[in-house]
């Protein structure tokens, strides 16, 4: 494990007595891809703008390398930004933007000129020195806005939604680019984003914000397979989001049906919620279901596609590469590893239902659909508890 | 172009009063007061003036620099307060005065530098002797500060204003300290508002004839002065015409050499 760089401690940060970050601990090692992840107006650009100093907490301590810097303004800082839409200077041409922080540092004239050049090497705009930055598309502001930055050797990178303005090919390009030159240069990252799938595509550990909190610290692996509540789920992918109860350890009750799981560490019959991923559902013949329902839409999406099934009243979205009619009754199996319990939170029941689900909300749901044959859940095939 | 026939009126109006006029002004400036005939006399006869010319040159740049000096930090002031409300009011202060006639104001400071003025009679009162306020360049360029202050202001503080304040902390955060900022940033984005700023101060400026008539004395002579007497008091208007003619002349050539500074950008200043 790498040594900590920077460290949030109990900041809370409140704007016209509105509070938009509330008591937040976050530690930041050295050479980490960090993303601050969660809905606009979660607190993660405030975040950044106190860790870039252009913001100054209200309450609590920001320390860099062990050092308190609360009081330390943004041009002392060891830090570079990749603003949101770049920031870049109009008057300036792309040589002299990169070139800016270099000449504020006074370097002399023959290390400015190599290291411009280099960074616009490695960012693939040599050729591009005299052009005036309003004259670049927006992939090519974006490259000169990080080479401005990177230019400086900074020891941590923050990038403000650096991606949010291209479109979906050059983001996906972007994104694999962003990281080598992460690994490459061994720099810290504290990166935003409101995007899941580039948070858990880039980083080494994702931070998930929500209402100026910290909803859960984890590696992309941990947030997507353990989310902490609902919010978590609903907002990394798609989630079933059900109340449930936890009759024992390993074994938790949604639907009048028991079903083995692989948590532990409740309280004997704790209300749950239990979070089944579309993706892991399978859909078999009713007769051979743990549950029965009926489909009331089926969109194809490409790979696969998005079926919505209604379990008594309860909407779940499943994604299946089989076709499966509108109409049709189907049958689903769950194995212990496809159930996700957490506690109870204050987004309990606010997320995960498809009831309102695209076009299908008018469908009139089946009041008659049958909770499955069996008396009890098979616990086949469920003896990976460490899995 | 279907839209063309939209600015048909002012194009009518442009050819009347402004076309035409500069044709007569050209026709008077070249030919003889008396017979009419063609002659370069009024033209070669500049050289008398040479020194007023100079003299409102001169007058008009310090006035200039000193609406600069003074209006720069104002407009960035009120430019880049975060309270709209106390922005939109200073703004209206600023515009205030141009709300009230130009010749009441430059009377109304005669009436408080005048030798036996406002100012001066409190200072005879208080025992001290009357200062020479009045009458002199210094109020001149007085005058023409005050009036024309607003003209600076205006388009710096539009300038300004437009400015993306990240701009700002993207230069703070790749290490430039306040001074920095505004040298390297602020300073650059502003220039056309410098520029617009300088041109509409200096061009009534240079031709001003009644601040110099009110506020100056006979040694405070304009080229404005010179040339209203010859249309008024003299009546040459041959001989009057030159003058505007190579007064016009020369602000276009002050204009051209301010451009240069900015040359290259886009944005070409809009300054007459």
């Amino acid at each position: 494990m790498s040594k900590e760089l920077i460290r949030l401690s109990n900041v809370s940060m409140a704007f016209d007595g509105e509070i938009v970050l509330d008591d937040m601990n976050l530690h930041i090692n050295d050479r980490e891809f960090l993303t601050l992840l969660g809905p606009s107006g979660c607190g993660k650009t405030t975040t950044l703008r106190i860790i870039g100093g252009f913001l100054q907490p209200t309450s609590g301590d920001v320390l860099f390398d062990g050092v308190r810097i609360n009081d330390i303004p943004p041009y002392k800082r060891k830090v570079n930004t990749v603003f949101q839409r770049y920031a870049l200077f109009p008057h300036l041409d792309v040589y002299e933007n990169v070139a800016f922080g270099l000449r504020i540092a006074k370097l002399d004239e023959r290390e400015i000129d190599g290291r411009v050049t280099e960074m616009l090497e490695s960012v693939s705009l040599r050729g591009f020195e005299n052009r005036k930055v309003a004259s670049l598309s927006g992939g090519q502001q974006q490259r000169v806005a990080i080479a401005r930055a990177l230019v400086n050797r900074p020891k941590v990178l923050l990038l403000d939604e650096p991606l949010g303005a291209l479109d979906l090919r050059l983001r996906k390009d972007m994104q694999v680019e962003l990281k080598e030159i992460q690994q490459q240069m061994g720099i810290t990252f504290i990166y935003i984003t409101h995007d899941q799938e580039e948070a858990l595509t880039m980083s080494d550990t994702v931070v998930v914000m929500n209402r100026g909190r910290i909803q859960q610290i984890g590696t992309p692996q941990d947030i997507y397979n353990e989310p902490q509540n609902a919010f978590v789920a609903d907002f990394i992918g798609e989630s079933n989001i059900l109340d449930g109860v936890m009759k024992e350890d390993y074994v938790v009750e949604f639907f009048g049906r028991k079903f083995k799981c692989l948590d532990s560490g409740f309280a004997p019959n704790e209300p749950v919620d239990v979070v089944i991923r579309p993706e892991d559902i399978d859909i078999v013949k009713p007769a051979d279901g743990h549950l029965t329902g009926t489909v009331t839409g089926i969109t194809f999406k490409g790979v696969h596609y998005d079926i919505i099934v209604d379990f008594a009243g309860f909407k779940w979205l499943i994604q299946s590469t089989d076709y499966v009619a509108a109409g049709e009754k189907i049958g689903i199996r769950l194995t212990p590893d496809d159930i996700h319990v957490m506690k109870k939170s204050e987004y309990s029941g606010l997320f995960g239902d498809y009831s309102s689900y695209s076009e299908e909300y008018d469908e009139i749901a089946d009041p008659d659909a049958l909770i499955g044959g069996e008396e009890y859940t098979e616990l086949g095939e469920a003896d990976g508890h460490e899995a | 172009m279907k839209r063309n026939h939209l600015a048909a009126p002012y194009i009518v109006w442009m050819a009347l009063f402004t076309v035409i006029p500069l044709g007569i002004v050209l026709y008077y400036a070249f030919t003889d007061s008396i017979t009419g005939a063609f002659t370069l006399a009024n033209l070669a006869g500049m050289s008398t003036y040479a020194g007023i010319f100079m003299k409102s040159v001169w007058l008009a740049i310090i006035a200039c620099a000193i609406c600069l000096v003074l209006g720069y930090p104002v407009a960035y002031f009120i430019a880049t307060l975060d309270n709209k409300l106390t922005q939109r009011f200073l703004y209206m202060l600023v515009m205030l005065p141009m709300c009230i006639s130009f010749l009441l104001r430059t009377l109304a400071w005669v009436a408080l530098l005048d030798d036996t003025g406002i100012i001066n009679d409190g200072l005879v009162k208080l025992g001290l002797g009357a200062l020479p306020l009045a009458r002199n360049n210094a109020a001149v360029v007085l005058g023409m500060v005050y009036n024309y202050l607003p003209y600076m202001i205006l388009p710096l503080y539009t300038v300004i204003l437009k400015i993306d304040r990240r701009l700002v902390e993207a230069a703070e955060d790749l290490g430039a300290n306040g001074t920095q900022v505004f040298t390297k940033v602020i300073m650059p984005l502003s220039l056309p508002g410098i520029i617009s700023g300088i041109t509409m101060v200096f061009v009534p400026a240079i031709s001003t004839f009644y601040i110099s008539q009110k506020m100056g004395s006979s040694g405070t002579t304009l080229i404005g002065d010179v040339i209203e007497s010859q249309f008024k008091a003299a009546y040459n208007p041959n001989l009057g015409a030159a003058l505007s003619l190579v007064l016009m002349l020369m602000v276009f050539a002050c204009i051209a050499l301010m451009n240069k500074f900015s040359d290259g950008d886009d944005e070409e200043v809009i300054t007459l």
